[in-house]
């Protein structure tokens, strides 16, 4: 299945060790637990960038809702953390001992039957990947199939998420509402609150990340990947050639929901917070500018574009609290006029070239125009 | 605005009269303005607060962007008027305070990141700031697994308690009740209509508002209509209000919705001269959004009105319009946010110390005489005793007052027999 006899090329494989690098030694040894933590926050967007990259960036598919995903993931993962912080002994204030605060202050006094599974860890693991994967598959198949696709495909995953915002807030009984799910606390006993847990979690979500790297570049590199190339320049001749095209394109949605998923259960964990304002229209869109200043076309310029894009918005809010938005607003616009692919298309224009022209006054000019080719155009 | 003028501050030699009275007490607890004469750092801060021999360092945390900058502008107005007038005075305990100020950016998550941030990495020594109780849940845990004070001002649902948090706002008993008691007894009302936005607060309210009616009161609930924050259509609520002639109908919509929901309630024929309205969420901030002529007439229930006729506030306005503006209202939160620093400097001083754990011991019992509101004095359980009053909206967007209770009310954010 994989065209190309190496996993990842040169240029590629420099940019995995120097990710791999930074959030795995550098990071954790220069950074308070504090900022560590933040990181860990930005790097919950890296997933949902890498989902987008596979498929916005190959597959052509913009989905303006993967904050439905994020939150289905998150709020799963949420949901059994609550149901542990709310045992009998934590809630004696309550009338209802048992169940989530929340809950008791809208007069429900059973746990709600779509609760249950999520007493149990294994389940809820299942689960954070089963819901967003399903439904996914069934917003994917009713659109696809009946060739529903581009700008009103975007429309559409943008309604969704306005929908699922509407409907986590009117039911704050069952959902938490508008405030979320708050004062999550252990992960089967384990405190997930102080430091040392912080640390462990960080360092689980980045091998998780690189996984998910590891899997993005699989497709990529498999035929499969070929084909979302394909599909996204000349979607018709890929329906001719007798590939359907529907299905690579579900396939592409799901894959991108289940990453979104997981980036949002571990933000869960790491924040130890979930609330609607991760699933609607404007964190939806904000997801998609991660990607698009990292560059749509390359998965490790999306994990830079998630974690640059939220460090500016953590630095600016603190240092100019009233004006930030506008500095904010201005460097989009300033990434998306003068680099339209992103951070990697900067680095794969300017740096890219450079670090080539040393390589090759080392090497033999023979394997210089071998790789130069594939590093011209690390998109595909 | 000429009425007011007649009744309060007649001339500027008046003003500054009222003024000087009210800084009177201040002057004799501390004689001048000189920093780095109070105790040893190291008698004072036992866990390395952001202390120093000069300075003080607290946190603001509240929104300047988004949705809720709005409303919480204010707050974050009176915090910094309050800490200039400290630090004028002296300080607390011989220090400066010096603040940082955090932008929540009405984002719940955010404020739960930022109150991190100021605890973890700048030590402050407090934290006010919070609005809804949506970004109060989010930083509640942060504040209590770091050890941090926050002083909340919003008037709030209750239902919640905690060592870290001292609420200068009403809870949902002591705003509420009064004001209901007042108004069956004042228009014989039997009958109400409650319409609220849609979440914790108003629900939480309507609640405890319902068991009163129909305990206490003896009267009936006609309907009880929820909207989702930020709606504007209000027409089949408005119809049903029509239908239905209800005594009174008793409001908790919050934030932009009160715009079009006034000006609808107006458009349809309701005159609030003639129909009872009593709001628990419309202070003179909302009321500069919706317009004095579209809701005046209406009574509002809280502990503070910018007209209130008392010595403290009236150099309380004054200092505040001088500091942000002459056309700047002060709404009932904005006063609440103002109590903060000053009811954390008068516990320090209590406590002669800024420890948290001790502040969080000696604030029970701590008063504030120059409260605008009158004043003021912690609870045991962290709320402050506080008088409930009922004023009426007038066209100019102020409120004259109507009624206040005799005593302080007693702050039960547990209410038996309500929940």
């Amino acid at each position: 299945m994989i065209i190309n006899s190496r996993f990842f090329n040169r240029s590629e494989l420099i940019g995995f060790i120097a990710l791999a690098a930074i959030l795995f030694v550098i990071l954790p040894l220069t950074l308070d637990v504090f900022r560590l933590n933040l990181v860990a926050k930005y790097l919950t967007y890296a997933f949902v960038a890498i989902g987008l990259v596979l498929c916005w960036g190959y597959g052509g598919i913009l989905s303006l809702g993967q904050g439905v995903f994020f939150g289905l993931g998150g709020y799963c993962m949420a949901m059994f953390l609550k149901l542990e912080a709310s045992s009998v002994e934590n809630t004696k204030i309550q009338s209802t001992p048992g169940i989530p605060d929340f809950m008791d202050w809208n007069q429900i006094t059973a746990l709600p039957l779509f609760w249950q599974p999520f007493h149990s860890l294994t389940l809820t693991i299942l689960l954070i990947i089963l819901v967003p994967g399903l439904f996914a598959l069934i917003i994917g198949t009713a659109m696809f199939k009946r060739r529903v696709g581009g700008t009103y495909f975007a429309i559409i995953t943008q309604a969704i998420a306005a929908i699922l915002t509407i409907l986590i807030v009117g039911q704050q009984g069952y959902t938490g509402g508008i405030n979320g799910m708050t004062d999550l606390r252990t992960l089967k006993g384990w405190d997930i609150r102080p430091d040392h847990a912080k640390v462990i979690l960080y360092f689980v979500e980045v091998v998780l990340l690189f996984a998910c790297i590891g899997i993005a570049q699989f497709i990529r590199l498999t035929k499969l990947g070929r084909i979302l190339v394909a599909m996204r320049e000349q979607e018709d001749r890929v329906r001719f050639s007798g590939y359907s095209v529907a299905n690579f394109k579900i396939f592409a949605f799901c894959m991108a929901a289940v990453f979104a998923a997981i980036g949002g259960a571990m933000f869960a964990l790491n924040v130890g917070f979930m609330s609607p304002s991760f699933v609607g229209i404007v964190p939806s869109i904000e997801m998609v500018i991660y990607t698009a200043v990292g560059g749509r076309m390359s998965i490790f310029g999306a994990v830079w574009g998630a974690i640059l894009v939220n460090f500016a918005k953590t630095s600016l809010s603190e240092s100019f609290p009233q004006l930030w938005l506008f500095g904010l607003g201005a460097l989009f616009i300033a990434v998306v006029l003068a680099f339209p692919n992103g951070l990697s298309g900067l680095w794969a224009d300017y740096v890219q070239p450079r670090i080539d022209r040393l390589w090759a006054s080392r090497k033999s000019k023979s394997e210089w125009a071998d790789t130069s080719v594939a590093d011209g155009a690390p998109a595909e | 605005m000429s009425d007011e003028t007649k009744q309060g501050l007649q001339s500027p030699f008046r003003r500054k009269l009222l003024m000087g009275m009210a800084a009177l007490p201040a002057l004799t607890m501390l004689p001048r303005p000189s920093f780095g004469a109070g105790p040893a750092t190291s008698a004072v801060n036992t866990t390395g607060l952001a202390v120093t021999d000069t300075e003080v360092t607290v946190g603001i945390l509240h929104s300047a962007t988004g949705t809720m900058a709005i409303s919480e502008t204010g707050s974050i107005e009176a915090e910094k008027l309050a800490i200039e007038q400290i630090n004028a005075m002296g300080g607390v305990l011989g220090r400066k305070i010096k603040f940082i100020q955090e932008d929540g950016a009405s984002d719940w998550p955010t404020f739960a990141e930022k109150a991190k941030k100021l605890l973890v990495n700048d030590k402050v020594a407090s934290i006010m700031g919070c609005w809804t109780s949506a970004s109060r849940k989010a930083v509640l845990p942060v504040v209590e697994q770091y050890n941090g004070m926050l002083y909340y001002p919003t008037f709030y649902e209750g239902l919640e308690q905690s060592k870290n948090v001292i609420y200068t706002g009403q809870e949902a008993t002591q705003q509420i009740l009064a004001g209901l008691n007042w108004i069956a007894k004042e228009k014989g009302a039997k009958t109400f209509f409650f319409i609220g936005s849609d979440y914790i607060w108003p629900r939480t309210s309507n609640k405890i508002a319902r068991k009163h009616v129909e305990n206490v009161l003896k009267g009936k609930v006609v309907g009880e209509e929820y909207y989702a924050l930020g709606s504007t259509q209000f027409n089949s609520v408005i119809n049903k209000i029509k239908l239905t002639k209800p005594d009174v109908i008793f409001t908790d919509v919050v934030g932009g919705s009160n715009v079009a929901f006034y000006k609808q309630l107006k458009a349809a024929g309701v005159d609030l001269s003639k129909q009872a309205l009593l709001t628990i969420s419309v202070t003179e901030d909302e009321i500069d959004g919706i317009g004095g002529e579209n809701i005046a007439g209406a009574y509002a229930c809280m502990k503070y009105f910018q007209s209130l006729d008392n010595p403290n506030n009236k150099a309380f306005v004054p200092a505040f319009q001088k500091m942000w503006g002459e056309k700047t209202v002060i709404g009932d939160v904005t006063q609440a946010a103002y109590l903060g620093p000053w009811l954390w400097k008068l516990t320090c001083e209590k406590a002669q110390s800024f420890d948290v754990d001790k502040i969080a011991a000696a604030s029970p019992g701590v008063e504030f005489k120059g409260a605008p509101e009158g004043y003021v004095r912690i609870h045991e359980n962290h709320h402050l005793w506080s008088k409930t009053r009922v004023g009426r909206a007038k066209l100019d967007g102020q409120f004259e007052l109507i009624f206040e209770t005799a005593d302080l009310v007693e702050p039960d954010p547990f209410p038996k027999g309500y929940q």
